[in-house]
């Protein structure tokens, strides 16, 4: 038995369902946070995958898995402060309540 | 030809992403949900590590499973009460997100098999990247080097600092 491509990319396309079918049904901000977590992180699994079975030389998906997780931390920790600003204001962070600056 | 115990570790692995991902997005405790992405990034870190790639399996562990996860327990202590369910779904909502779900399944598989000779690729031999290979890659200006993205990663985290603190701050 050989251990394939397609043997990595399957479970990478699950994690990146499940933080779909996460995002369109969650209400929580922060657990619509947290699916999106799951989505960026399949997408890196994807590039670290294809580097290492396609490229195995050089390091073009190695590098942009390096600066997508810098960039989902960088992500995070903004939407965070946003959410506890959000939270302070109207004691709740339901997307569904969060109606006070539209139009 | 792989040997019997990496693909014992492969399936223990996988197993691993596969439910503590659908936990991840079906439990009703949001504390729960953040536990349960934390072991499926631990898994993704091991994941990283299966594929001789050690130092990004140790940002992953350091970044993700270190960092973000810790910002996302405080921030739930802090906007919810502990003991809080989420609401049951309404089946016209899961409906949705099942159907959306399998959208980008159908649409990634259908990619996946028109590029049917690549994908069953068997692992190549590979030197692992050292250290100082990865430093020089980080610091070069020259080709297949990356300073601007570093350089530009830097400006992202200073303006994300400022960013945080304006946001948050008292009035």
């Amino acid at each position: 038995m050989d251990i394939t491509l397609i043997w990595y990319l399957v479970p990478a396309l699950v994690m990146f369902c499940c933080g779909v079918y996460g995002f369109l049904t969650r209400r929580n901000m922060i657990a619509m946070l947290i699916s999106l977590e799951l989505m960026l992180n399949a997408v890196d699994i994807n590039f670290v995958v294809f580097n290492r079975y396609l490229y195995p030389g050089s390091m073009e998906g190695w590098m942009f898995t390096l600066f997508g997780i810098a960039i989902a931390a960088a992500e995070t920790a903004l939407a965070i402060a946003i959410i506890i600003n959000l939270f302070r204001v109207s004691k709740n962070i339901d997307v569904r309540d969060t109606t006070k600056m539209k139009y | 030809m792989e040997s019997v115990g990496s693909i014992i570790c492969y399936w223990i692995i996988v197993l691993a992403i596969v439910i503590f991902s659908i936990l991840t997005v079906t439990t009703r405790k949001i504390l729960r949900a953040a536990t349960y992405l934390l072991f499926t990034l631990f898994a993704t870190a091991a994941l990283y590590f299966k594929l001789d790639y050690e130092f990004l399996g140790t940002v992953q562990i350091a970044v993700y499973a270190g960092g973000i996860v810790v910002l996302f327990v405080f921030s739930i202590l802090l906007t919810t009460r502990p003991g809080d369910n989420s609401e049951q779904l309404a089946s016209r909502k899961k409906l949705l997100g099942v159907i959306g779900a399998l959208a980008v399944a159908g649409a990634a598989g259908w990619a996946l098999c028109s590029r049917c000779s690549d994908i069953f690729t068997s692992l190549p031999a590979m030197q692992n990247p050292d250290m100082k290979e990865i430093g020089t890659a980080l610091l070069g200006s020259g080709y297949q080097q990356y300073l601007l993205p570093f350089e530009a990663v830097s400006v992202l985290l200073l303006a994300c600092i400022i960013g945080g603190v304006v946001i948050a701050r008292k009035r």
